[in-house]
Order: C-alpha cells, then sequence, then structure tokens
C-alpha cells in the first residue's frame, strides 16, 4: 500500500460520488481496485479502533490577538499601570471584565459574553501564556511556527501530517476542509492538500449554466484524473488533481448547505464561517479537521474599539457555533481550538494601541473539554524585553489533542514529545 | 533531456511554437497573428524587440495622472488644532478630525480603485509586454502594500519607479528603493531614528530584497544595517534625509566598518556575490520554472551562469535577459508548461491571446482577488510565493470561472462581478482554427487545444473535446466556438504558461 503514489492514492476518494458513471477512467479504477488497492468498503476505518467521528474545529485569529485584553489579568496593578488607557476595568465596574476567576483575578474581554456563557456551562478550557521559546514578532514567520509546529516555521503542517498518518489507509479528498481564500500551511501534509472555498455559491463552475450541453462534458473532463502521459510530480499533474478534488468537494459540500441551520448564528466573518462548518457536520461529511479564519487582530492603533467588536463576534459566533452542534447531538464529537500567531505587548503604545508580543491564551471549546481555567497566568514584572514569558508550549496543547481527542500518536506528527495536559476529557 | 546551456537555440528551432512560448513568458501571449510576426522576427529580432522597442498603450501617464495631493499631510496650523482638541478633550472636534479623516480615506480608496484599474488596463493594451511584466515582477519581489500605508500616490509612484528601472540596473532601483516613499512607510523605515533604530527594512534588505534569506549575514548586520538607515524618511512625496535622525556614528556591516548610512549599507549588500545569484534563482522562477525547488542543482549551474553574467554587467539586467530568452534552456521540453499562470497573467493571457472583450476591469480586479492576487496588495512583505501556491481548490474554480466571464460576459451567479454582454467577436480565432485544418472539420477539436493550451491535453481528455466538439454538429464558429472555449478554459492545462 506504501508503494503507492499520493496520486493513484487519491483516485479512490470517490466514496458518495454519483458521477463515478461518468468517469471516463472506469476502467482503470477498477483494474487497480482489482489488484486490491481500493479497499473493499472504502469508509471502514483506517486504523483499528480510532474514533473516526471525531471532529476537531481551528479557529486562527490572525494579526495578534492581545492576549491581556482577552483573559483580563485585572489583580495585578502592573497591568493597568502598562495600560493606562487600555486596560479593562475590574469585574463589577463599568465596562469591566467578566469574572473568571477571583482568587486567580482574571476576567473575560466584557464583549466576550458567549465564551462565558460556554464555561458556566462547561463547554470551554481556557489555556494561559501559550507560546514557545525563543518568540519571533513577525506575522508570517510565527504563524509558520504555529502551522508547522516546528521551531524554524519550516515544513508542512501539523494538521496535514496528522490527516496523513491517519487516513494511510484510505486517504479522503475531504479529509480536511479550511473556509477562506487560501488554504492555511497547517493544513498541508505531504500527501492530502486541504480543500478550501470561501463562499459555497462560488464553489463550483458557472459554465454549466451556459449550453446545458456542456455540464456533462465538462464534469468527465475535470474528473479524468488518469496520468496517461503526465509526470506524477508535474506542475498538470498537480493540477489535474486540485481539479479532481475540487470537482468531488464541490458536489458534497454543496449539498450539506442546502439546509437551513437549527440555531440563528449571527452576521459575522466568523459566524458565516462556522455555520457553513457547523452545516458540514450536519452532513456527516467524513471531514476530520475543519478551519476556520479571521484576521484584523493587529491592533497597532486605536485598538480599544476594534478589538471590542472582534472580541463581539468572536464569542457570539463561537457560542452559536457549539449551540447548533448541539442541536444537531453533534457536540460531543467535536473540539473547537482558537489560537493567534502572538499576543501583544503588554505595554500599550502611543498610538492607543499596541505592538506585537508574545504568549496569549488559547481556548478549546466543546463538551469533551474539562471546563475551567488551565495553566498559570505569565507574570506581568517578570518580562522578556517588555513581553510576557509563555507558559505552556502551544505544541503541548497540540499533542493533547493530538492524543486525547485525534488519538494519533503526537511524537510522530509533531516530532518530539510534548507533555500533555488535562483539557479533555478522552 | 534537460539542457542547462546558456548557448543560444539554433535557427533552425525557431518557429511559431518558440515564438508564442517567449510571447508568453516574457510577455502575457498574443494573438496568432501577432505571434506570426514574432516569429517572423527571428528569435534575436523578436527577444531585442521585447528588451527595447514596443510602445506603450498610454505613453500620456506622467506624475500627475493622479492626484499626488489626496494623502496630503496636516498643514502646521491643522496639526496644532488637532493637537488642541486632543489636550482639551474637545469631543466635538475631536469628531469633526474623525470625520474629515474618514471622508479622505474614502477618496484615497477609491483612487487607489483607479490606480488599480488603470494597470489592468496597461496590462492588457501594452505594446510592451516585457517592460509591464517586469513591473509586475518587481511588484511581488519588493513587495509593498497599500492596505498597510494607506496612500494611493505612493503606490503609483513605486510602480512607475518599477516601470522605469523594469529592465534597468538592479543596483540602481535598490538604491532607489530605499529612498522610495511608499517602501519607507511600508517597512516603518520613517519613524526609524538613532538610539531606537526600526529593523524593518535593514531586515528585508537582506533577508528579501537583496541578499537572500540564509546568505551568510548575521542578526548583529540586521542591527547594524539599520542604525545605517537611520534619518531615510519623506516629506509628502520626496525622499528626506533626516540628519538630526541619523546614527552618525561607527557600524560594522559584514566585516566593513564605517560611518555607514542607507546607501552604504545598500552598497556593501549588493557588492556580495550571492545577491546576484539570489535575484537570478528568482528571476528563474519568475521566468523559467516555477515547479516546486526550482531551480534544481540542475537548473542552479544555468541561473548561477545568468548571475555571473549579472555581475560582469555591474547589474545592468538588459545582457542577462538577452542571455536567458535566446538560450536553449529557456526553450527546453521540460520548461513548457512548467509555469502556473498568475492570476494576472491568467486574466491578461486570457484577453490578449483569444481577444476577449475585456469586460469590466473592476469586475477583473475582484476575480484577482479571489484568486489570490490583488494588485497593489500583496499579502505581505515576502510577495507572491507563485508557483502552486496560486492553485487550491477554491481558486481553481474562480480561475475556470473568470475565462467563461471573460469569453461570456455572462456574471457568474454569486460573484459581485458585473455581466457585460458585449459580444466576443471570434473571427480572428476562427481563421486560426481554419488555417490549421484546410477543411477537414475532423481536425477542428484538435486545432483549437493547440491554439489555446500550452502543453498537449492528455489523449484522454483530448478525447473527450473531440467528442463533445462533434455532437456540436456544425463548425467551430460563433457559439459553438464559444461553448467550446469554455471547456478547453476549463481544463487543468489552461492553467499552465
Amino acid at each position: 500500500m506504501n508503494n503507492l503514489t499520493p496520486l493513484t492514492r487519491r483516485i479512490f476518494l470517490q466514496q458518495g460520488v454519483t458521477l463515478a458513471s461518468l468517469v471516463a477512467t472506469v476502467p482503470w479504477f477498477l483494474e487497480k481496485s482489482a489488484l486490491g488497492m481500493l479497499p473493499a468498503d472504502s469508509r471502514v476505518s483506517s486504523h483499528a479502533g480510532v474514533p473516526e467521528d471525531r471532529i476537531l474545529v481551528v479557529v486562527q485569529l490572525g494579526g495578534g490577538n492581545d492576549g491581556l485584553n482577552t483573559v483580563i489579568p485585572y489583580g495585578s496593578d502592573d497591568y493597568y499601570r502598562q495600560r493606562p488607557q487600555l486596560g479593562i476595568a475590574t469585574p463589577g465596574s463599568n465596562n469591566g471584565a467578566l469574572q473568571l476567576d477571583s482568587s486567580l483575578g482574571i476576567g473575560l474581554h466584557p464583549n466576550l459574553t458567549g465564551l462565558k456563557e460556554l464555561l458556566d456551562s462547561g463547554q470551554m478550557a481556557i489555556v494561559q501564556g501559550v507560546g514557545y521559546p525563543n518568540p519571533n514578532r513577525s506575522h508570517f514567520a510565527s504563524m509558520d511556527i504555529w502551522h508547522t509546529g516546528k521551531s524554524q516555521g519550516h515544513g508542512n503542517g501539523w494538521i496535514g501530517r496528522y490527516v496523513d498518518n491517519a487516513c494511510s489507509g484510505s486517504p479522503q479528498a475531504d479529509a480536511e476542509i479550511a473556509i477562506g481564500r487560501t488554504a492555511p500551511l497547517a493544513m498541508f501534509g505531504d500527501v492530502h492538500k486541504p480543500v478550501s472555498f470561501e463562499n459555497a455559491k462560488l464553489f463550483q463552475w458557472t459554465g454549466k449554466e451556459l449550453p446545458a450541453s456542456l455540464d456533462v462534458p465538462y464534469e468527465v473532463m475535470n474528473r479524468a484524473g488518469a496520468l496517461d502521459g503526465v509526470a506524477a510530480g508535474s506542475q498538470a499533474a498537480f493540477l489535474m488533481r486540485t481539479a479532481l478534488d475540487a470537482q468531488l468537494s464541490s458536489d458534497r459540500i454543496r449539498a450539506a448547505m442546502d439546509k437551513t441551520p437549527l440555531v440563528s448564528y449571527p452576521n459575522s466573518q466568523l459566524a458565516t464561517q462556522l455555520k457553513s462548518i457547523g452545516a458540514m457536520i450536519r452532513d456527516q461529511m467524513k471531514t476530520r479537521v475543519y478551519y476556520a479564519s479571521i484576521s484584523g487582530f493587529d491592533t497597532h492603533g486605536g485598538q480599544a474599539g476594534a478589538h471590542g467588536n472582534l472580541m463581539r463576534q468572536v464569542g457570539d459566533s463561537l457560542l452559536a457555533f457549539q449551540n447548533d452542534l448541539k442541536a444537531q447531538g453533534n457536540d460531543s464529537r467535536v473540539v473547537t481550538m482558537v489560537f493567534s500567531e502572538f499576543g501583544r505587548r503588554v505595554k500599550q503604545n502611543a498610538s492607543g494601541g499596541t505592538d506585537h508580543g508574545t504568549a496569549a491564551p488559547m481556548f478549546l471549546i466543546g463538551s469533551g473539554v474539562h471546563a475551567g481555567v488551565h495553566g498559570k497566568h505569565p507574570s506581568l514584572t517578570d518580562l522578556d524585553q517588555g513581553d510576557l514569558k509563555f507558559t505552556c508550549d502551544f505544541r503541548s496543547v497540540y499533542a493533547t489533542v493530538l492524543e486525547q481527542w485525534m488519538r494519533a500518536p503526537s511524537k510522530k506528527i509533531l516530532g518530539e514529545a510534548y507533555p500533555t495536559l488535562k483539557l479533555l476529557r478522552g | 533531456m534537460s539542457n542547462s546551456s546558456t548557448t543560444p537555440l539554433a535557427k533552425a528551432n525557431w518557429n511559431s511554437q518558440t515564438a508564442r512560448f517567449l510571447l508568453t513568458r516574457a510577455g502575457f501571449g498574443g494573438t496568432v497573428a501577432q505571434v506570426e510576426a514574432v516569429r517572423a522576427m527571428g528569435m534575436d529580432g523578436a527577444v531585442d524587440y521585447l528588451l527595447n522597442s514596443g510602445a506603450t498603450a498610454d505613453d500620456s501617464t506622467n506624475e500627475n495622472t493622479f492626484d499626488r495631493n489626496v494623502r496630503k499631510p496636516p498643514t502646521e496650523e491643522e496639526r496644532a488644532m488637532n493637537q488642541q482638541a486632543r489636550q482639551a478633550n474637545l469631543e466635538s472636534a475631536r469628531e469633526q478630525f474623525q470625520k474629515l479623516k474618514n471622508q479622505q480615506d474614502g477618496i484615497d480608496r477609491a483612487q487607489m480603485q483607479e490606480i488599480q484599474k488603470w494597470w489592468l488596463a496597461r496590462l492588457i493594451q501594452t505594446g510592451r509586454p516585457l517592460e509591464e511584466k517586469l513591473t509586475l515582477f518587481w511588484h511581488g519581489h519588493f513587495a509593498t502594500g497599500y492596505r498597510t500605508i494607506e496612500d494611493s500616490y505612493h503606490m503609483f509612484q513605486q510602480n512607475q519607479l518599477f516601470r522605469t528601472y523594469a529592465a534597468g540596473n538592479f543596483a540602481d532601483l535598490v538604491m532607489r528603493i530605499v529612498r522610495n516613499p511608499a517602501m519607507l512607510k511600508y517597512l516603518d523605515n520613517d519613524e526609524s531614528r538613532k538610539g531606537r533604530p526600526n529593523e524593518n527594512l535593514a531586515r528585508e534588505l537582506m533577508e528579501l530584497f537583496v541578499l537572500g534569506e540564509g546568505h551568510g549575514y548575521t542578526e548583529s548586520d540586521i542591527k547594524e544595517g539599520a542604525r545605517a538607515l537611520t534619518g531615510f524618511t519623506f516629506d509628502d512625496d520626496t525622499f528626506r534625509f533626516a540628519a538630526n535622525n541619523h546614527d552618525g556614528e561607527s557600524k560594522t556591516i559584514l566585516g566593513q566598518t564605517g560611518n555607514w548610512d542607507g546607501d552604504d549599507f545598500a552598497r556593501i549588500i549588493l557588492s556580495r556575490r550571492e545577491t546576484s545569484e539570489f535575484l537570478c534563482a528568482k528571476l528563474y522562477r519568475f521566468f523559467v520554472n516555477d515547479s516546486p525547488g526550482m531551480p534544481d542543482a540542475k537548473s542552479k549551474v544555468f541561473s548561477n551562469a545568468l548571475a555571473a553574467e549579472l555581475r560582469k554587467q555591474q547589474y545592468e539586467l538588459k545582457p542577462v535577459l538577452w542571455m536567458l530568452f535566446r538560450s536553449q534552456h529557456f526553450y527546453d521540453a521540460a520548461n513548457r508548461g512548467a509555469v502556473i499562470k498568475s492570476p494576472t497573467q491568467l486574466i491578461v493571457q486570457t484577453i490578449r491571446e483569444l481577444g476577449t472583450p475585456p469586460r469590466e476591469l473592476s469586475s477583473l480586479n475582484a476575480a484577482g482577488d479571489l484568486m489570490g492576487q490583488s494588485l497593489f496588495m500583496p499579502p505581505n512583505v515576502k510577495g507572491w510565493d507563485g508557483g502552486r501556491s496560486w492553485i487550491n481548490t477554491s481558486t481553481y474554480f474562480v480561475r475556470q470561472n473568470v475565462a467563461v466571464y471573460l469569453i461570456t460576459g455572462l456574471r457568474p451567479d454569486a460573484f459581485d462581478w458585473d455581466s457585460d454582454l458585449a459580444k466576443w467577436d471570434t473571427t480572428a480565432l476562427e481563421g486560426a482554427i481554419a488555417s490549421r485544418t484546410a477543411g477537414d472539420a475532423s481536425k477542428e477539436a484538435d486545432a483549437l487545444l493547440d491554439l489555446v493550451l500550452a502543453v498537449d491535453a492528455i489523449e484522454l481528455r483530448r478525447a473527450q473535446f473531440r467528442a463533445y466538439v462533434k455532437t456540436l454538429n456544425g463548425p467551430l464558429t460563433s457559439s459553438r466556438l464559444v461553448a467550446a472555449l469554455c471547456l478547453v478554459t476549463a481544463m487543468p492545462e489552461y492553467q499552465l504558461c
């Protein structure tokens, strides 16, 4: 099985595709499956004992979310000293933080009522002070580090490596789906590449609506994934593979989007993305990892209003999503993980904003999490050149999700063994 | 066998196919008649023409084509008033100021859209395709984003700079770039001063613009370079050296010690051999082959030969491009179809080759954005990665759909594009097909594929296409040709050039 080239393996991802009969390469399919390359039942679990119905949803907050104004250390005088204008007031005061833990002196941004509700109903874990050694303050360099899980930020993505590992027996076209124009590096493995789309309506060929006669020839030609005369590593082969993936997932995804959601979602970018993900989960797609991302967190100037709006968007969208999963009865199958490439500096700058910093909190949401506040809030006095020192390596969170949620060997995927945390109830 | 030689292609091997390849790679393709004209020039004549001649579609562009005062900095008076209002905590005055700023932002954004349309029109119409292609190359190389600098005129000004130096002297361009207002703003050098230098510009000059990542510099070189660059700032639209903010003391950059300033810093990194090799490897990916890992060990021999020429010519680009576009290696079969069209290439080439109406420029810019290339708005300072990064399942459909839009004028269902039902005049393409089939209708399908695709479609797909054309029950003209082209441009092979 391992001798198969990625391309030939991917050809067999056609489970559930009704148009298979149209594919002109059918004889070739049959030939290959006769050789035993295609599992008799392509839906069988790829790894004995691996719960294939578990799903990870990743939410990326691009630009560097201000962790100190997300989980507020209101108990610290230094917080208010460093942020005379930007500091969020103590719980109970006007526009003050939402109380998290009075003994720790921490609260949530006042607009994060959605997350507060998730926390109070036992569906959210907060991991404090997440970062990594030798923090890189460049957006793209730090994002690459988070995406690859490697200190240099080089190589393929950690989710891609997970999917490669988990689906080694029966690769799936829709194993990982990113909502958005570009697919995140995190999802690129050696074999698996993410399917990505921004808007389901745009996720199809418009030429079909021209003379009706174009529909069938188009399907046939774009599904022809045969390799006749094309070198496996060539640009042409790459394009053919993408074309096939696009066709297969287009049908499936648009079918999933047809239903009206069970709960109403707010009208925001993140909510729209999560609504799509909710629809795909509800439609029993076999996707293991979904990815949503919004940006705008690079609040160098005039931060208070902009960041407040983003906090509202994040909290309300995640609450609606979790409620949707609950209404579907899928909440126990899904864990949502929220991260940003870095936090921001402790001291506010002269433009009413904050500059690139280091550690920040992460969130895990789902009915399978150990709800509550985990880890240690970084010190506001013991700083590294004005920045927080991380108290938890983000790869420990990855390892926890991989081991305890996806039941995958984290050391193999991350390249190193990172201690797991008690964030999930298994 | 791939040939890594810079030896010129033999005259006998110059034909319509190589002429078309040159016009596509060194420009944005052309009609069958244009390809024929280029072929008739002979290879040397054609490359010389691309490097030295041709008229721009719009030579009337000058520094006043767009409003340079769209972002006039506040006068002393306005600044003082604003300061007062802030100190007195005058809510109404602050609101007034904010309102004014919002208004200005709107006007500036509108002008940016006009500039985007202006460049796209120029790309479509230009008689000097290599100049525009290189302008696009430099825009991606010295990537500067409008969203950060929020000054449309500075973006225009920088774009004109790239055009002026398109095939000029790279060292001169670097010296101009460290004095370019858009770049100084984008990488915060306008806020870099003695005692607290900002390392952004120094870092990217080393890592992305001149020397290349990992080419023998250290964090200390970056810090010292940043000190040299202090005081390089701008007033309104012009470079200014702020002597007060410049750190005039001694710095050591790449082992050279002196009281360096920004120009010295640029000179020092330009004196490194790695610079020419870094730039030529990038030119190689842009013009020759952008498959993963390219240039590989073998094609490095070629790109390093270009680099040697670049050093010998003291950074003059024309002799290097002359060598590149005439080499056997450039035309080697292994490099055909080895570049994935950038979104801009896809749009402009479709219009220039097929002769479709350009439709709505703003719609095409919106499509470019959906495909990952919004002109004047690169994703970050690294520019566009190019190659396979253009392609994912999302952009793939947009690529197919923008071709349908150009060919038919039909507005894709949920796109925010304008319908444009101007009919496309297919006469030229019909003539080209006819001249290849000599009246044999059974050859039409293959003739069209050969005319439109840069590489052979796989035999299976060719057969399917032939079968489809047969069902049309008539010659490949007008609406039948339109339908057939919608299918051809939807083929994976259409994304290659």
